[in-house]
């Protein structure tokens, strides 16, 4: 009896809805792949057949060229192209990896555990940092100014801040790491800048690793913190019970079964990365640079260089497409069925 | 939690097994019991040393104008005089938008959402839990919703010009609507055992992947009406001289469609992720009971991604309301100031050296986006999640 249900299984759709399941899906294939289509056909096109208007099939309309390909890939930019595409190959995985780490421990801590941050002590904190960047506007060395107000927050702390007996809970925190998200880059792009530039780090691939850590981790604590809410905590509770401890729950148990998740987010993670543009502009010169740089600087005083755009856009996304098609796989295991149930 | 190390050659094999094994034993206890800290605080530290300290510095320079000055540059301190000039001085009409003056239907629709307000405000002091910070919080809200479509039934009249806090409230409702929509509808299609589901998937990723300076550059040549692909269906609508760039609406909708496909995986991939790992029995189980493909997706399917998506929208709604290089490279903010998003006029501003203005411009975003952050998750987020 079960067999035959097992068999024809009921998830696989009926022919006339896999018809029109496919027709919808072609749709927006095509929306998706044309404009893809156009840079490939533009990156073939020497300037004056992309200025002549429309041309669509190579060999069929026009002859194509490699001169745009040739110019970026071992022409005269190709120094350039090669440089700024190590800086990103190297930049935007590490950071990712680490923001992964970072974010998923967070987004683990707060579904499972229970914070009660004091309001007393977040506004002693606050005000501390306040004092801190005032004095080092009135040219107290930085150094000495953030320890003297570390010093005065835990004074304060002891004393005063115990009296706001008043608390905020895991979802407090959660919102105010999203909201770390809200300011625009290019407000906090000169405060960054100053701080780097104080530790010495500007126009390093350091700097950018930070930054993005940073900017990326409450995308990944929001988008983890769903995930691993719908893993059922009787898994963890079996494992609490044979000994294991934290550490092990979460990286036996808790891991494995977000594995869905964890690549999702992985890949925002690298492609919001791998794209930044403004804060890489800010941040890094002539040896940190990014690609998505080279490719904004092609809009040049004689106009886009659409060609050499072209081009440049297509090599920025092959390496991400083949991460793509290797962590897919990943994705569509739902490794959480009848897990609950043994 | 003292110690003893003894000089390390005085220990007999046997010591040293037992000393290790019990500072082990303590590190463990210790980790074990600090392990919530463990897990937290290394994410709270990394944000907190990139979040103060520019929002601090950026406050104040929001609270100052900018100049070039000998050997340097010079900050002095205007106060409020950059916020005053934003919301009732010279750039009013660029920042909030040119209102015409009321008509009955303006009224009609400001009264009716007054109307929903004031219901809402009744309905919570009737109900058992009311408190001060609610009452507080629920007034606030009233009054930011009532101002927010004052402005917009004023300034999206025939008589009106919208300002770049219009623009990009519907670049963020009407593009994360589409983007929702068709990402959720993908996923479910691609979710189905079909033959080629896998190419689905990456070719549907590829959008997300393009950097957004490089996407925006792309629409620009797929959208130009002379020289891009679509010409001839340009030319043969009789639209030759027609330009994105001189219709207000034109434009604003190229901007959308640029955003919605950029866009639209973002929502398509989470989801996915969300509806692989449902469980399949479930539904197998309603199958058998005879349930239909809407009564599935009412009552299983779509309470389980429910979470994930007000998530989701919440993310893609931050991220949205900061759009920028779209419209900065499609249109350059034209025609006029049309398409021009908050983020926009802030780099405009910035770019003119005019960094008081452009910080107070950034520091009225973050408090729109704050608002409208803190009223969905009160009100949306938090109620459904409760309730599932």
């Amino acid at each position: 009896m079960n067999r035959l249900f097992q068999r024809k299984s009921i998830l696989r759709p009926s022919p006339a809805s896999m018809a029109l399941s496919y027709v919808a899906l072609g749709i927006w294939t095509f929306i998706v792949l044309f404009p893809l289509y156009w840079l490939v056909v533009t990156s073939l096109k020497l300037p004056i057949q992309v200025h002549e208007g429309p041309f669509y099939l190579p060999f069929v309309d026009f002859q194509p060229s490699l001169d745009a390909w040739y110019y970026i890939v071992a022409g005269d930019l190709s120094k350039d192209t090669w440089r700024t595409y190590l800086n990103t190959v190297i930049v935007a995985p590490i950071s990712a990896v680490i923001t992964l780490i970072l974010g998923t421990a967070s987004a683990y801590a707060l579904t499972r555990f229970n914070y009660q941050p004091r309001l007393g002590a977040i506004f002693t904190f606050i005000g501390c940092a306040a004092l801190a960047i005032v004095a080092i506007a009135f040219g107290v060395p930085w150094l000495v100014a953030i320890i003297s107000a570390l010093v005065i927050f835990f004074l304060l702390l002891s004393t005063i801040g115990r009296r706001f007996k008043r608390s905020m809970g895991n979802d407090d925190i959660a919102f105010w790491m999203i909201s770390q998200r809200m300011l625009p880059p290019i407000a906090v792009v000169i405060p960054i800048y100053i701080l780097f530039q104080q530790l010495n780090l500007l126009d390093t691939r350091t700097a950018l690793i930070i930054t993005y850590v940073t900017i990326n981790l409450p995308i990944v604590v929001w988008l983890m913190r769903d995930y691993l809410r719908s893993i059922p905590i009787e898994l963890e509770e079996c494992a609490a019970i044979d000994g294991a401890s934290r550490y092990r729950i979460f990286w036996s148990i808790v891991l494995p079964l977000a594995v869905p998740g964890l690549v999702a987010t992985f890949l925002f993670v690298l492609v919001f990365t791998w794209n930044e543009y403004l804060l890489a502009l800010f941040l890094s010169g002539a040896k940190a640079q990014t690609l998505p740089y080279v490719i904004s600087s092609q809009n040049a005083t004689r106009g886009p260089q659409w060609w050499n755009m072209s081009v440049l856009i297509l090599i920025m996304i092959i390496p991400v497409i083949a991460m793509a098609i290797v962590l897919e796989r990943y994705i569509a295991r739902g490794l959480l069925v009848g897990a609950v149930k043994g | 939690m003292q110690i003893d190390i003894k000089p390390q050659t005085q220990i007999e094999p046997n010591d040293k097994m037992t000393f290790l094994s019990r500072t082990w034993s303590k590190l463990s206890n210790w980790l074990e019991r600090t392990s919530g800290s463990i897990f937290l605080w290394p994410a709270v530290l990394a944000l907190l040393f990139l979040s103060i300290f520019p929002l601090i510095v950026s406050f104040y320079i929001s609270l100052s104008r900018f100049s070039i000055a000998l050997g340097g540059f010079e900050l002095k301190f205007v106060g409020l005089d950059n916020y005053n000039r934003l919301l009732f001085g010279r750039e009013q009409t660029h920042f909030l938008g040119l209102m015409a003056p009321p008509t009955p239907l303006s009224l009609f629709l400001f009264g009716l959402v007054v109307v929903g307000l004031a219901v809402f405000l009744v309905r919570y002091i009737r109900s058992s839990s009311v408190s001060l910070g609610g009452l507080l919080g629920r007034g606030v809200l009233v009054i930011g919703v009532a101002a927010l479509v004052w402005i917009l039934v004023h300034t999206l009249g025939p008589d009106g010009r919208p300002g770049t806090v219009a623009v990009t409230l519907i670049y963020v409702f009407v593009g994360i609507f589409f983007q929702y929509t068709l990402g959720l509808g993908l996923a479910l299609l691609v979710v189905q055992k079909l033959p080629g589901r896998r190419f689905f998937r990456v070719v549907f990723l590829l959008p997300m992947m393009i950097t957004p300076v490089g996407a925006a550059y792309m629409f620009r040549m797929v959208t130009d009406t002379s020289k891009g692909p679509f010409a001839p269906l340009w030319q043969g609508a009789g639209l030759t001289d027609f330009s994105w760039v001189t219709s207000p609406w034109g434009a604003r909708v190229a901007i959308l469609l640029a955003d919605t496909w950029q866009w639209t995986p973002f929502m398509f991939i989470v989801l996915l992720a969300a509806l692989e790992s449902q469980a399949t029995d479930v539904i197998e189980a309603a199958t058998v009971d005879g349930a239909n493909h809407r009564q599935i997706f009412r009552h299983i399917t779509w309470p389980a991604i429910l979470p994930v998506s007000l998530t989701l929208i919440l993310i893609r709604m931050i991220e949205a309301f900061k759009i920028i290089d779209l419209p900065n490279v499609m249109t350059n903010g034209g025609p006029g100031t049309a398409t021009e998003s908050l983020t926009l006029q802030s780099f405009i501003a910035w770019r003119a050296l005019n960094l008081g203005e452009s910080a107070a411009i950034a520091y009225m975003l973050l408090f729109l986006v704050t608002f409208i952050a803190v009223s969905y998750v009160m009100l949306i987020r938090d109620r459904v999640v409760e309730k599932v």
